[in-house]
């Protein structure tokens, strides 16, 4: 007889801890969605483990009742290849920031991704330092005023969703704290992928950098300045879904579909690099002229990659086949012995 | 033809040096073998240098493989050589202040060229072979290279290809001098070139023109035989530090029935281990080179949660890297061990040289009161009672556990009295079993006697827990900034490593009486030296004694009562004094500090020299 799951609900995955984020934080909707997600999976609770690093997001697995590990700055991605080589049956997520996966964690960020380990990581981007009181992020803005910049960030920002591609990351994604149906899609797409799943959240920080996502979240500027990506359709956008993308070349070009046949637009197609690369860079000030809106979505997907714990385990197994399991006695007395008497 | 007669010796030095592209270390490695396989106790230290291929022909780049063997007991690969094997200028000149008088040396004749010369800095005139400056040692000179070349004229190979064979000439001829069996060095040879013949038969040619060498020119009047050694009575083989250490822990993950992870990142000389490792995925061991040594212990630390017998290990600039990490293990109380091989410091040092700086680190080096265990092992056969023990403590403990080593005994060889398997500790591990809704909340934090927390993994029904770095409240594991909790748990984490020497043996005088003049107090690789220093001053009567601490934090209960014994401690460090600091803040007695830090192990005559100096 199959075991009969008992059904659970969110409520389920909320722990006994008071959350403790700003009121008005982003991370609540996330922290909403996650729990709204799980339930659907179809697994016992004690199958999912939340790691996380420093910064407010990492407060994240304290929240959940799960397993969880609340680590150290910019490590959890290395602690989650640890316990997922080692325990591959257990749904492992990283919950991490800006701050946390790309300034100080960056090395492991981008060696995850390329390791390739079925584990879902969501980055909170909020392009900001919040825990610390409101110093300026690898993601802000070059120029940012803060109180580590007071004349203004001279640092350029890192672009995530690239630097996931150039990482050859096999699921990258975006989505915002504002929109939970999308953010929810989001996560359960990069739970179903088998390999590391980037998503990129946009978060605000309504305390330090209240309002970094307006333009792409406020219902009066989201539809001009998002381009919501949808695998197989074209890349249409604005007010009146009147825009689309087209592909002249390499080179992408934003045209007025009155103007122009909808056959013409470019069609997304998540398995695409070359497209997906191009389309991450979609990442101009939206205050500049002639700009493309901000893609949301899945930017690629590569099933054809092999899992970090499959490829490790695999070995194993091999060894242990072709060799047979290992006899103490054998390995320590080595093959070459003598005797005193 | 002159008669050759053969001498028996007790024990002999050998010093093996030549360029670091000459393949001394395999032929010190090959003799040592051959040796070992012949009974004789023994002692090896590989010194070269840190690059791989070193500028050729200079002092910067001479690579030396000593080894000590005799009928006796072997303790160190001695002070000074009997036979120095040269095989260019500077390898002569580097290595000819620790040769004795009248000590034989064989050089390689075409290693005194106008070129080689230059490379060295030897002004032309005063070339060592023709200038009389050895005229006080058996000065043996031999056309090696010419030699190879010469009896692999017809084989195809180009001078590049011959001239590396050049080291079996060398080592062909030391075996028929110190009559060594040449069959495991055969043997090695096939399955080490199985795949290129040309090779393989070129090296074996060479070898036999060594040994031929010695039998048919009229240099070599003498032979030497050099009896097994009368040990304890058993089955031994050779083994090499890392490579005990290795074996210790893949031991301990087949007693504990816990699958091995290492998470680590390559560095020298804690490398071979995983190189090691590596080799016994059949034992279902799992090996992980991460981007970065914070990788390899978080990687570590994330094994150990899964429930992993998780282990991480690096030399001392990895270790610093490593220290936030090592407390986040301790407040997770998971059980983790730290490999540390020490090499000279600080910064990159001295990679290739041994020291033994780094015990503040292991006790003190991270931030807040992050008390772990600390083992340190004396020998390199000891790495493997000792890694074994770090394992066993820290799954027993739910700690992490600092086992220290350092390049030396790592690198370092000598005959072993292997266990059998079934005579090792057991290690019984037992994870937190699950729970319904109806049993009571499950408490991360709830102690054992010993102060231990369950061990609850991921994937057990009932036991959903968070852990981190925040402090915890005791018992729950919950968050907790309250100042009394703070205490006590600070505490309790220092109790938890105290408790520990309940469970570790007591502390033994090694050589002399139980009491005395002066104790030799020392820890880690030192220890053959100490050893030996103690036993020549105990024959010249001295009430000399010697005790070698293995179990650092804690230290076993009755050290300090075994101190009171002496009037005198005297603690020497291959450091600028740090045992003898812990000593003295712990006993708060006057205890001697004596310190070397050049790199180089004690030399027992040092020692001996200064416990005089000392005692007189």
């Amino acid at each position: 007889m199959a075991e009969v799951i008992e059904k659970l609900t969110s409520k389920d995955f909320s722990s006994d801890q008071e959350v403790r984020w700003c009121p008005g934080c982003g991370d609540y909707s996330i922290l909403k969605q996650v729990q709204t997600i799980l339930p659907d999976l179809g697994r016992p609770k004690e199958e999912f483990v939340f790691i996380s690093g420093i910064g407010c997001s990492s407060r994240f697995p304290y929240y959940m009742d799960t397993f969880g590990m609340h680590s150290i700055h910019g490590r959890a991605n290395a602690i989650a290849t640890g316990l997922k080589a080692t325990r591959p049956e257990l749904s492992v997520w990283v919950i991490s920031g800006d701050g946390d996966s790309m300034s100080i964690g960056g090395n492991h960020f981008i060696h995850m991704l390329r390791r390739n380990p079925d584990i879902n990581l969501l980055v909170f981007n909020n392009q900001i330092y919040g825990l610390t009181k409101g110093q300026y992020s690898p993601t802000s803005e070059q120029g940012k005023v803060t109180k580590s910049t007071p004349m203004g960030s001279i640092d350029y920002p890192f672009n995530p969703i690239a630097l996931s591609l150039g990482a050859d990351a096999t699921f990258v994604a975006r989505t915002m704290d504002r929109d939970p149906k999308h953010q929810q899609a989001m996560i359960r797409r990069a739970y179903d992928h088998k390999g590391t799943s980037l998503v990129e959240i946009y978060q605000n920080c309504n305390v330090f950098n209240d309002g970094a996502f307006e333009v792409f979240t406020e219902k009066s500027s989201k539809k001009e300045q998002t381009l919501f990506m949808e695998n197989g359709k074209p890349l249409v956008f604005g007010d009146n879904n009147d825009k689309g993308i087209k592909l002249d070349g390499f080179k992408p070009i934003i045209v007025d579909i009155n103007d122009s046949s909808v056959n013409d637009l470019w069609v997304h197609d998540e398995t695409d690099l070359v497209k997906a690369t191009i389309l991450s860079r979609f990442y101009d000030d939206p205050s500049h002229d002639g700009h493309f809106p901000r893609p949301f979505g899945v930017f690629y997907v590569n099933n054809n990659k092999a899992t970090f714990e499959q490829l490790f385990n695999d070995q194993i197994a091999y060894a242990k086949e072709k060799m047979g399991p290992g006899d103490l006695d054998k390995l320590i007395a080595g093959k070459e012995t003598w005797v005193v008497n | 033809m002159t008669e050759i007669t053969d001498k028996s010796l007790e024990s002999v030095v050998i010093r093996f040096a030549g360029d670091s592209g000459d393949g001394m270390q395999l032929t010190g490695t090959q003799f040592t073998n051959a040796t070992a396989l012949h009974g004789n106790d023994l002692a090896t230290f590989p010194d070269f240098p840190a690059e791989i291929r070193a500028p050729l022909g200079t002092l910067a780049g001479v690579s030396g493989f000593q080894i000590h063997f005799g009928s006796t007991q072997i303790n160190t690969p001695g002070d000074q050589s009997d036979v120095l094997v040269a095989m260019n200028v500077a390898a002569l000149k580097v290595n000819i202040k620790n040769l004795k008088k009248g000590g034989v040396i064989i050089v390689n004749s075409d290693g005194f060229d106008a070129k080689n010369m230059r490379l060295a800095n030897v002004p032309e005139a005063q070339n060592p072979l023709t200038d009389g400056s050895l005229t006080e040692y058996d000065l043996k000179i031999v056309d090696v290279t010419k030699i190879t070349r010469a009896a692999l004229a017809d084989s195809g190979m180009t001078t590049k290809e011959i001239d590396r064979c050049k080291n079996m000439f060398v080592l062909g001829l030391v075996y028929w001098m110190y009559h060594r069996p040449i069959e495991n060095t055969l043997d090695f040879l096939k399955a080490k070139f199985k795949k290129n013949e040309a090779v393989m038969n070129a090296n074996i040619k060479v070898l036999n023109a060594g040994w031929n060498y010695g039998e048919t020119t009229e240099m070599f009047a003498n032979r030497y035989t050099v009896a097994p050694a009368k040990m304890e009575a058993g089955v031994y083989r050779g083994v090499m530090g890392n490579q005990a250490a290795a074996f210790g822990l893949i031991a301990a993950s087949v007693k504990s029935g816990l699958p091995l992870f290492y998470g680590t990142y390559p560095i020298t000389p804690a490398s071979d281990i995983l190189h090691d490792l590596s080799k016994y995925k059949n034992y279902g061991i799992k090996t992980y080179q991460a981007e970065d040594e914070i990788a390899g212990i978080c990687s570590a630390i994330g094994a150990a949660f899964g429930g992993h017998l998780a282990v991480t290990g690096s030399s001392g600039p990895g270790i610093a890297l490593k220290g936030e990490a090592i407390g986040l293990a301790t407040m997770l109380e998971l059980p983790l061990v730290i490999v540390n091989i020490q090499r000279a410091g600080p910064s990159t040092g001295m990679p290739t040289k041994t020291e033994q700086a780094d015990l503040m680190q292991a006790m003190f080096g991270r931030n807040g009161e992050c008390p772990v265990v600390v083992l340190a092992a004396q020998s390199p056969s000891d790495c493997f009672t000792l890694a074994y023990e770090a394992c066993k403590i820290a799954l027993k403990h739910m700690i992490p556990v600092f086992f220290l080593s350092d390049g030396y005994i790592a690198n370092g060889a000598e005959p072993w009295k292997f266990p059998k398997s079934e005579d090792l500790p057991a290690i019984d591990v037992s994870f937190a079993q699950p729970r319904e809704a109806s049993d009571d909340k499950f408490m991360p934090y709830f102690r054992d006697e010993n102060l231990s927390r369950p061990w609850a993994i991921p994937g057990t029904k009932g036991l959903e827990h968070r852990i981190g770095g925040i402090e915890k409240q005791n018992v729950t594991g919950n968050i907790s900034y309250d100042a009394a909790n703070h205490e006590l748990m600070t505490h309790l984490r220092q109790e938890k490593v105290d408790k520990v020497a309940d469970f570790i043996p007591e502390q033994t005088i090694d050589s002399g009486e139980e009491t005395g003049d002066l104790l030799i107090l020392g820890w880690g690789g030192t220890y053959g030296a100490l050893r030996t220093a103690t036993q020549q001053l105990i024959a010249e009567g001295y009430k000399v004694s010697h005790t070698h601490v293995r179990y650092i934090n804690p230290f076993p209960k009755n050290l300090g009562e075994l101190m009171s014994r002496f009037k005198t401690v005297v603690v020497p460090e291959l450091n600028n004094g740090q045992l003898v600091k812990i000593i003295r803040d712990k006993y708060f007695i006057d205890a001697i500090p004596y310190n070397k830090i050049q790199g180089q192990p004690f030399m027992s005559h040092e020692v001996v020299t200064k416990i005089k100096q000392i005692l007189d």
